[in-house]
């Protein structure tokens, strides 16, 4: 227990550990990266994979319950198993290609889906200490990453040879690159007053004021803008099921459709963290109130907060139209984003 | 690893990229093309940064600008490329040869 | 740093850089030339961090491979129609640009060869990116914001260009 406290001396004791164990067998150092590396890896895999089951059964259950129904009952108590069924029975599936798919393109744009979210978890701050690797470039590598996701929905909505499933991609590649500058936006004004784009900096920053308190304006932006970047509701024009039966993912199915899936609740669950690192404190308590959790879990609660908000915005709001999308974008968030900043950098030079 | 390692690739993508250029028919090729070249020579003046003046960052900045630059031209090109489409109905370069329509 | 992994990485980086520059221009089906094009930009995104412009690497990509790309992949969209994927997609110049395209090569490798690099001894600095945000605001101010503008111009240039005359 008190190790989840100190995770900072946890990691460096592990690191000594395996140091003096390399140098007493004579191992090579890079064979330790390696194996370090791989480790790393498959840890942040598994958590992506059991994690995209925890929150699929949580939204089932919140949509239920905000739409006064029970939801999945039948596996396990209260359905606690729905999703484990549920990904047996992809996993287990045939593969199924349509025939006039573009098969390279088709094999490949789950992968290219997939890839980016997961390397987004390279620079989440769990807790002090716990982080893959806290670059220099921290916030500016997310949205790098988080481009190319982009180029993998194009992909399959062309690959897939089907019209709605083209439509779904293009929209999809509009609405990303329209609403990731106002996703810059809104971050930059916590980078002016940070100075830095390190992830564990900006945590370190906020150990008295969360940034949420100055930055109120950019909270809401980020919030609307990420809803959109996961292509969620009421943003979720790729897949509108009323419009293009499932957007770019129609053709897909088994483990092809897994790993959309996987893709998406993994973005959610980056986006949050990211949230909650840049505007809540990260896992940091708080201020001010006498309880004393393990920062790993301050940071899980905070995050799984605005998880919940972004279900909550799912089954509250309706979808709005493609041109209704676009204007909302570009004539209101992009121009509050600058406002934003343009308060920041003034207050910043006053004071 | 020398300068010249990253100079004789940035040559190779140069010349890969001309080779393209010259031999594309569909206009969009082309300008993909080009792409090519301007990366290769991005490629050179971040190497010339790193190696020769590694504390002035001036060829870093000089990438900024032609990345810039890059992404405009590509923009209006393909704009023109959208308007060529509507009134000729093709984007085969060896088919756009009238001066007026 | 100078290291073995060091030669790798750029040797692998620079073969998937060449091969998907050749992929480029090789392909018939424009949509795969643009996915190659990405693939490239992203191995030259990676040696820019082998040459310590990490910045330009982060850039690179969110730049080429978050817009221009996708740009790209817009247009064919609109553009091309999905029979026509597979007509034939070179001219008849083949063999002079082949030809041209070598001297070139041939040209260049011999010149930088000839030349005298005056490599600096001195280190490399670590952390270019604040360095280039201040040399940008200060030194460069005026190139900045002059490109400011030309992104301004091409933006309403392309609008204009790119909209549907209304009669």
């Amino acid at each position: 227990m008190e190790l989840l406290f100190n995770t900072q001396e946890l990691i460096d004791s592990i690191n000594i550990f395996l140091t003096n164990l390399c140098w007493n067998y004579n191992i090579p150092s890079w064979i330790l990266t390696v194996v370090i590396m791989a480790v790393v890896a498959g840890i942040v895999a598994g958590f992506v994979a059991v994690n995209t089951m925890m929150l699929v059964l949580a939204e089932r259950k919140i949509a239920a319950h905000m739409q006064d129904r029970l939801g999945p009952m039948r596996v396990g108590f209260h359905g606690i198993l729905q999703t484990v069924a549920d990904a047996i029975k992809l996993v287990l599936k045939e593969n199924i290609m349509p025939k006039v798919a573009d098969k390279t393109m088709f094999f490949l744009a789950p992968i290219i889906v997939f890839a980016p979210a997961m390397m987004a978890y390279v620079i989440l701050p769990w807790s002090p200490g716990i982080i893959v690797s806290d670059l220099n470039l921290g916030v500016l590598y997310l949205l790098a990453v988080g481009s190319i996701g982009v180029i993998g929905i194009i992909m399959a909505g062309w690959s897939s040879g089907n019209k709605y499933s083209l439509l779904g991609g293009m929209r999809s590649a509009a609405q990303v690159v329209s609403y990731e500058v106002s996703m810059v936006l809104s971050i930059l004004g916590v980078i002016m007053l940070t100075g830095s784009l390190k992830m564990g900096e900006l945590v370190n920053a906020q150990k008295d004021i969360w940034y949420i308190c100055y930055q109120p304006l950019g909270f809401l932006l980020y919030l609307m803008a990420a809803t959109a970047e996961c292509n969620r509701a009421p943003f979720d024009m790729p897949e509108a099921e009323s419009e293009l039966v499932a957007g770019f993912h129609t053709e897909y199915g088994g483990i092809k459709f897994a790993m959309f899936f996987l893709a998406e609740y993994a973005n959610i669950f980056a986006v949050s963290a990211v949230c909650t690192t840049l505007f809540l404190g990260g896992w940091q308590g708080i201020p001010g109130l006498p309880i004393t959790l393990p920062p790993i879990v301050w940071f899980l609660i905070k995050t799984y907060a605005i998880v919940f908000i972004f279900m909550w915005f799912r089954w509250t709001y309706p979808r709005v139209r493609v041109d209704q999308l676009m204007t909302f974008g570009w004539k209101l968030l992009v121009p509050l984003g600058f406002i934003n900043i343009l308060i920041t950098g003034l207050v910043m030079v006053i004071k | 690893m020398t300068l010249s390692h990253y100079l004789i690739l940035a040559a190779i993508l140069f010349a890969i990229g001309t080779y393209g250029a010259l031999t594309r028919r569909n206009a969009i090729g082309i300008l993909l093309c080009i792409e090519i070249m301007l990366n290769a020579v991005n490629i050179n003046l971040v190497g010339f940064s790193r190696y020769i003046t590694p504390n002035e960052l001036t060829g870093q900045i000089f990438t900024i600008f032609s990345i810039t630059i890059a992404a405009a031209e590509s923009a209006v090109a393909l704009a023109l490329i959208i308007s060529i489409y509507r009134h000729v109905k093709t984007v085969d370069v060896d088919k756009i040869n009238l001066m007026k329509w | 740093m100078e290291g073995i992994g060091q030669i790798i990485t750029f040797y692998i980086l620079a073969g998937i850089a060449v091969i998907s520059a050749i992929l480029v221009i090789s392909l018939r089906n424009l949509v795969h030339c643009v996915i190659s094009l990405a693939l490239m930009m992203l191995a030259i995104a990676g040696l820019y961090i082998t040459l310590f412009a990490e910045f330009i690497a982060m850039v690179q990509i969110l730049i080429y491979i978050g817009a221009v790309v996708v740009l790209f992949l817009f247009l064919i969209m609109l553009t091309l129609r999905l029979t026509d994927k597979d007509i034939k997609q070179t001219n008849e110049q083949k063999g002079i640009s082949f030809i041209l395209a070598g001297l070139l090569l041939f040209l260049l490798v011999t010149v930088l060869n000839r030349t005298s690099w005056n490599i600096s001894p001195e280190a490399v600095v670590e952390n270019t990116t604040s360095k280039i945000g201040n040399l940008l605001l200060t030194t460069y101010v005026f190139p900045f914001e002059l490109i400011s503008v030309v992104l301004l111009a091409c933006l309403i240039g392309a609008i204009v260009i790119a909209r549907k005359d209304k009669d």
